[in-house]
């Protein structure tokens, strides 16, 4: 026999020995069908992915009588996308199995995502045979060292023995503590090799041990601080939808009086319908959330992690609050905001044990007088509603587009969304009335997210519901198109998804930040799908279209839909639009897509720039609520002409009666462009 | 408390943490990766075996303020790896550092030379017409002192191994771990 290489003499992988042939009793079976089995055994009854070379043992032990329904997308990132849609709607863990080298590295983006926003999800990777691992072998990848930074956790699989016990590790990390993707890249020499089955397996974890519940004397404390507000905001975020806490958030709220802030994960987890619910706070948030928070003296973050999207310039941000802040993850008290009572504890159980306190505390002590708090709240929202331009074009507004959706749905529908502007507008305007409603990438803001999440929206949606819940995605054209090839997996799998594309034939939230921060230089954001003018065909016969390609619309989104055998019907006007949503939601055999046309200079407001104060909320342009009597102090570096007045300077000019309106926008123009840069 | 980067900076004071992980494939990547990833600059950072074969320590120097500490804590413990993490206190834990260095050396100097590595109670390990090669171990503190009056005699080589560091008293900080078994994943 020759020698060892150098590689294989210095593998870190544990060679074969005597104590790998001892004898485990159980069923005999391969790697492979031990993996297949686990995801049985551990409950699994839906999965996504794309079978590879380095993973085909695991395919071929996915028989007829399989438990689980196998959902094949078509690469790899959407079957991690649709794991995670699946994981939302549900509350379970998303499954997803893909190959090894390529097929791995696709699924990062997903894999990543899934992280930034505590998704439950554990991914199998093939990984080329053991003898192989670091020769640079055919599609081979680091799987582990590139997860490594993006992934909760993760397994290498060398010996078929570990399967089970690894398949139960996994998924009892991804869906405990604080909820995350886990990898498990398996060899294929550990697929193909004979093991003795047995369930269920004893988990060693020695490193894992999350904090479910809180003690007793931080509760105490965050007793006290309620007693002693006048000016609370429970602060909510995406760990309470993943807590499951929607109803202890309601009762949290109306027992304390405290208004509610949901954050972009978090729409929902308490019906839009209750009036103590203020919308979302943060960049795009509404001015009653922003301006409760700003102006709060209590700060109860719930389940959430103090995003800079939320905070803007952190330390301006809730300046004048205490900060309560409940977290499953330790890690997350204290990173970005130091709270005066840290609670580390899974948030439907805190809040269970928090509330029978303050009841207690309110027999006691009273209830706080809330009234001038509400008073205030309530002139917001009065004084400052959602609103938005009508298009000066005659293509539709994007906004009117969604509420006709919201308005016209099932109650029941699950609503996911791409990345961009129609997220932003989906979250203002849809009526989320229930928890598990509303999927959409946060923390990662992955474009492409949106159709192979709904597509795992629907997975869940037939198994956990009957299919009761609908679903419907709102995407943008061009978010749309990094992962439209999953039309044909919504098609092959006949799913009666409902698909808005908030056509604006632009990277419309690029461009609006190139409106108000670039001098309105539209570098590279131009997409050409959903121009107003069409080409016409010469009337002569040829059947060259008349050359002017900046108005032909590629793709033609009617005409994809039509291609992968789905429904395709474009809305220009709010008649086409209308009638178009019934169809949509009458169909109940395959895809519908409508591409609405909207107005392209259409942005979403209330805007904090990037950076800046959440005081400097800018309502509409030339409108800061927040910001009244003072000078915003931030100059934005806006275009004259490009929008009716220059953002901040209305505030200016009424502050300083003696600026001219000249001078104010001029100053605002001078303002320094790179302050909003992200950097 | 605004997000520092990097989150540690020279003159802070300094910490010296001990971190008992999992013997297993990968672990240093995941600990190496995450200060990286984190913008948690360390000082050094050694590596090795324990008293028990399923445990390896891994002893941390920084030089960083209270609060990004708490994160770099926080964040280790999330490394399911991760089995204890202790910060060790000069006051309460013996902390030694080895070092090699090769000093110039020639016939006029060499006596010099050898004084200091006897006041230092330093020993060399190897002599050659031009150069004297000193090993030392003692505290950062000694250490840097005896790079100092060496210096000037020119230093041709030097390596110096991280901190370890263990807890004064008869307790060990492993006592109460679970350790794994488990091996090769």
């Amino acid at each position: 026999m020759a020698l060892p290489t150098p590689l294989q003499a210095f593998s870190a992988l544990p060679k074969e020995g005597p104590h790998d042939k001892h004898t485990v009793s159980g069923e005999k079976m391969t790697g492979a069908q031990a993996l297949v089995r686990s995801l049985e055994d551990l409950g699994v009854t839906d999965v996504f992915g794309i079978p590879g070379g380095a993973i085909l043992p695991v395919y071929d032990a996915i028989k007829d009588d399989t438990k689980f329904r196998f959902v094949l997308t078509r690469h790899e990132q959407a079957a991690g996308h649709a794991a995670e849609g699946y994981a939302v709607s549900t509350g379970k863990v998303g499954v997803a199995i893909v190959t090894s080298g390529p097929g791995a590295t696709n699924i990062v983006t997903a894999i990543a995502d899934a992280q930034m926003d505590s998704i439950p999800m554990v991914v199998v990777t093939g990984q080329v045979g053991a003898g192989a691992i670091g020769t640079d072998a055919f599609q081979e990848a680091d799987t582990l060292g590139i997860t490594y930074p993006v992934a909760k956790h993760s397994f290498l699989i060398t010996n078929a023995q570990d399967v089970p016990r690894v398949m139960a590790e996994a998924y009892y990390i991804a869906g405990s503590g604080r909820p995350g993707p886990v990898v498990v890249d398996f060899t294929k020499s550990a697929q193909n090799a004979e093991m003795a089955y047995s369930w269920p397996p004893e988990k060693i974890l020695p490193g894992y041990n999350p904090v479910e519940k809180a003690h007793g004397r931080v509760l105490t404390e965050a007793t006290t601080l309620f007693q002693t507000s006048h000016r609370p905001v429970l602060y909510v975020g995406g760990g309470a939808v993943r807590s499951d806490a929607g109803s202890q958030v309601a009762q949290l709220a109306h027992l304390t009086g405290a208004p509610i802030v949901t954050t972009l994960p978090a729409r929902g987890i308490v019906p839009e319908s209750d009036p103590q619910v203020l919308g979302m706070p943060g960049m795009h948030g509404t001015v009653p959330a922003v301006g409760a928070i700003q102006q709060s003296d209590l700060l109860v973050a719930i389940g959430t992690r103090f995003s800079d999207r939320v905070t803007g310039r952190l330390d301006h941000f809730a300046p004048t609050a205490k900060v309560i802040h409940i977290d499953i993850d330790p890690a997350e008290i204290g990173k970005n905001r130091t709270a005066d009572v840290p609670i580390v504890g899974d948030i439907a159980t805190v809040l269970d044990d928090l509330i029978p306190k303050i009841e207690a505390a309110h027999a006691a002590d009273g209830t706080p007088d809330l009234t001038a708090w509400w008073d205030q709240i309530n002139g917001w929202v009065k004084d400052y509603p959602l609103t938005y331009d009508e298009p000066t074009d005659g293509s539709l507004a994007p906004q009117w587009v969604i509420q006709q959706l919201s308005a016209h749905a099932d109650p029941m529908t699950i609503w996911a969304a791409g990345v961009g502007q129609h997220q932003m507008w989906s979250s203002q305007y849809i009526d989320f009335e229930h928890p598990h409603s509303w999927i959409s990438s946060g923390g990662a803001g992955t474009m492409g997210f949106g159709l192979p999440a709904a597509i795992g929206a629907q997975v869940g949606s037939d198994r956990a519901f009957g299919g009761k819940k609908p679903v419907w995605l709102i995407d943008g054209d061009g978010s749309f198109q990094m992962t439209s090839q999953e039309l044909a997996t919504a098609f092959q799998e006949s799913m009666p998804l409902k698909i808005a594309i908030i056509n604006n034939s632009v990277y419309g939230m690029v461009r609006q930040w190139q409106t108000l921060f670039y001098g309105n230089h539209y570098s590279q954001t131009s997409l050409h799908d959903g121009d107003p003018t069409k080409v016409s065909l010469p009337t002569d016969g040829t059947t060259t279209p008349i050359e002017d390609k900046h108005s032909v619309d590629v793709p033609d989104f009617v005409m994809l839909a039509q291609a992968y055998g789905c429904i395709g019907l474009r809305a220009t006007t709010k008649e086409e639009a209308l009638k178009a949503i019934d169809i949509a939601n009458s169909v109940k055999d395959r895809p519908v897509l409508i591409d609405f046309r909207v107005w392209k200079d259409a942005m979403v407001f209330p805007m904090v720039p990037a950076g800046s104060s959440n005081d400097s909320i800018i309502y509409k342009p030339g409108v800061e609520p927040l910001n009244a009597g003072e000078p915003s102090g931030v100059g934005v570096g806006i275009t004259p002409g490009a929008v009716p007045a220059a953002i901040g300077s209305a505030s200016a000019s009424s502050a300083t009666s003696e600026t001219s309106p000249d001078a104010t926008s001029g100053a605002s123009e001078s303002g320094t462009a790179s302050t909003w840069e992200e950097k | 408390m605004a997000t520092n980067y990097p989150a540690s900076r020279p003159g802070s004071e300094k910490h010296t943490l001990s971190v008992l992980v999992e013997n297993r494939p990968g672990v240093l990547a995941r600990i190496s990766g995450l200060f990286a990833r984190r913008a948690f600059n360390i000082n050094s950072l050694s590596v090795s075996p324990t008293e028990r074969p399923d445990i390896s320590r891994v002893t941390v120097t920084a030089e960083v303020e209270q609060i990004p500490l708490e994160q770099i804590i926080k964040q280790l413990n999330k490394l399911l790896h991760v089995l204890k993490i202790v910060e060790l206190d000069s006051s309460t834990s013996v902390q030694r550092e080895l070092v090699l260095i090769k000093v110039a050396a020639n016939e006029h100097n060499r006596s010099d030379i050898l004084e200091i590595v006897k006041l230092f109670r330093v020993r060399v390990v190897d002599v050659h017409p031009e150069s004297l090669t000193i090993e030392a171990t003692g505290s950062e503190d000694k250490l840097d002192a005896l790079l100092g009056l060496l210096e000037h005699y020119g230093i041709i080589e030097l390596v110096r191994s991280g901190a370890v560091a263990v807890m004064r008293g008869p307790k060990a900080l492993a006592e109460k771990v679970t350790g794994s078994e488990v091996t090769g994943r």
